[in-house]
C-alpha cells in the first residue's frame, strides 16, 4: 500500500504531539516553539478554562520549579507540573493573551509606554534576583504585552539557555549584572530613532562589557529611568549646561511662565499708572 | 524639608519681594518696611495653607489652583482695607497677589516631602 506524502506529514504531526492521556488537559493548538520546548494551548476540563501547557525535555524539569517560587504580577503564574507517558516534563500555566514585545512596538507606542513596559519587566527582574534566580535570557521575544497593558516576562532562568547574540551579556558566567546588561539591551530595543541622550546612556551604561562598570543592580537602572521620566539628570550621563538649562525650563515651564506673568503684570501696572 | 516648610519659605521670599516693589511707587517708597512685613506675613499664610493642601494632594494644577486663589483672597481683604489716592487698589493688590499665590503653589507641588501615609489610614 502507498502512502501520500500529505498522509505522511500528518502523521509525523500527529505523532509528535504530546499525550496528555491521564491529565485534566485538553490539547488545541501550538502556540509557540523554542529552543527548550513547545507551548501549547490546552483546556483544563476540570476548571473549563484555557490554560498554556509547556512540554519540555526531562533534563528542564527544574524550570517550572524555578518559575514556581517566583509569584509576581508580571511572571506567568504556574498551575502545575507532571510527566507525560514518553517521560517528557509538562507544565500548566496561564494562558496570556496579547502580543510579544517585539511585535508589540512595532506599532505607534509612545516613549512613556515604552518606559512602561521596561518598568514593569525590571521590576519583575529585581524581584527575581531577591529569589536567588536570573532571568539568562532576557529579549523582547520573552515580553509579552497583554490586551490590558499587562506585562509578562517568560523563560525564566533555565540553566541550559546561552542566551541570545545582542540581548546577552559577554562574560562567560552570567549573574545578576548580566541581567542588568540584557535589561540595558531591552531599553535599546525599545527606543525609537529620536531618543533623547539621557536615555541611550542610560542603555550604554547598562551594557557595557566589564560588569562592575554597568548599574550594580536593576533596581538601580530602574532608578535612572524614573529619575529622566521625572524630569532629573540621569547618573548615566554628564549632560552638557545648554541641555540642563533646557531640561530645567521643561520641569518647570509652569513656574517660568508665572514669573514672567508677575513680571508682565507688574511693568503693566506701573506704566497704566504714569498714562 | 516638608511641604509646609517649603510654603513658609517660599511665601515668606515672594511676598518680601512683591511688597519690595512698593519702592518702585513714589506714594508707598516711605512704606516699603511695612509693606514688606505685611506682604510677607501674607505670603506666608498662603504658603501654609498651599503647603498643608500639598501635603495632602499631589497635584501641580490643583496647587497652583488653590495657591492662586487664597493668594488673590488675602490679596482682596488686604486691598479692600488699603486706601491708594482715595481709592482701593483692587488692580494694584490683588493682580500680583493672584500669580504670587500661584508660584507659592507650584513650589510646595514641586518641593518638599508630601506626608507619609500611615498603616490603615484611610
Amino acid at each position: 500500500m502507498e502512502v501520500s506524502d500529505s498522509i505522511l506529514d500528518h502523521l509525523r504531526h500527529v505523532a509528535s504531539l504530546p499525550d496528555l492521556t491521564g491529565t485534566r488537559y485538553e490539547l488545541e493548538t501550538e502556540i509557540g516553539r523554542g529552543g527548550m520546548g513547545v507551548v501549547y494551548a490546552a483546556r483544563d476540563c476540570q476548571l473549563g478554562r484555557r490554560v498554556a501547557i509547556k512540554i519540555v525535555d526531562a533534563s528542564l524539569a527544574g524550570e517550572a520549579r524555578i518559575i514556581a517560587q517566583l509569584e509576581h504580577p508580571a511572571i506567568v503564574p504556574i498551575y502545575e507540573n507532571g510527566v507525560l507517558p514518553d517521560d517528557r516534563v509538562f507544565y500548566a500555566m496561564k494562558l496570556v493573551t496579547g502580543r510579544r514585545l517585539d511585535l508589540y512596538i512595532a506599532g505607534s507606542v509612545s516613549l512613556a509606554e515604552r518606559l512602561r513596559i521596561l518598568r514593569r519587566v525590571g521590576e519583575a527582574v529585581a524581584f527575581a534576583h531577591t529569589r536567588g534566580v536570573i532571568h539568562r535570557d532576557l529579549k523582547p521575544q520573552n515580553v509579552m504585552v497583554g490586551e490590558f497593558g499587562e506585562v509578562y516576562v517568560m523563560d525564566w532562568g533555565v540553566e541550559a539557555v546561552a542566551g541570545t547574540a545582542g540581548f546577552r551579556a559577554p562574560e562567560p558566567a552570567l549573574d545578576r549584572r548580566s541581567d542588568v546588561y540584557s535589561l540595558g539591551a531591552l531599553l535599546q530595543f525599545l527606543l525609537p530613532i529620536s531618543a533623547p541622550p539621557a536615555l541611550r546612556a542610560i542603555a550604554t551604561k547598562a551594557m557595557r562589557t566589564d560588569p562592575s562598570a554597568r548599574y550594580p543592580n536593576v533596581p538601580a537602572l530602574l532608578r535612572d529611568t524614573g529619575r529622566f521620566e521625572d524630569g532629573l539628570a540621569v547618573e548615566a550621563w554628564s549632560e552638557p549646561w545648554w541641555h540642563r538649562l533646557q531640561r530645567f525650563g521643561v520641569r518647570n515651564a509652569a513656574l517660568l511662565w508665572l514669573l514672567a506673568a508677575y513680571v508682565g503684570v507688574k511693568f503693566l501696572l506701573f506704566f497704566l499708572r504714569n498714562l | 524639608m516638608n511641604k509646609i516648610l517649603v510654603g513658609l519659605v517660599f511665601g515668606l521670599i515672594l511676598g518680601a519681594v512683591d511688597g519690595a516693589t512698593a519702592w518702585f511707587y513714589p506714594e508707598t517708597r516711605s512704606l516699603v518696611g511695612g509693606i514688606m512685613v505685611g506682604s510677607s506675613i501674607k505670603g506666608m499664610v498662603v504658603g501654609l495653607i498651599s503647603g498643608w493642601f500639598a501635603r495632602r494632594v499631589q497635584s501641580l494644577k490643583w496647587g497652583i489652583v488653590v495657591g492662586a486663589s487664597f493668594g488673590l483672597l488675602f490679596a482682596f481683604l488686604v486691598a479692600v482695607n488699603d486706601t491708594m489716592n482715595g481709592r482701593h487698589p483692587y488692580l494694584e493688590i490683588m493682580t500680583p497677589g493672584f500669580v504670587v499665590g500661584a508660584m507659592i503653589g507650584f513650589l510646595t507641588q514641586r518641593l518638599g516631602t508630601p506626608r507619609r501615609v500611615q498603616m490603615g489610614e484611610k
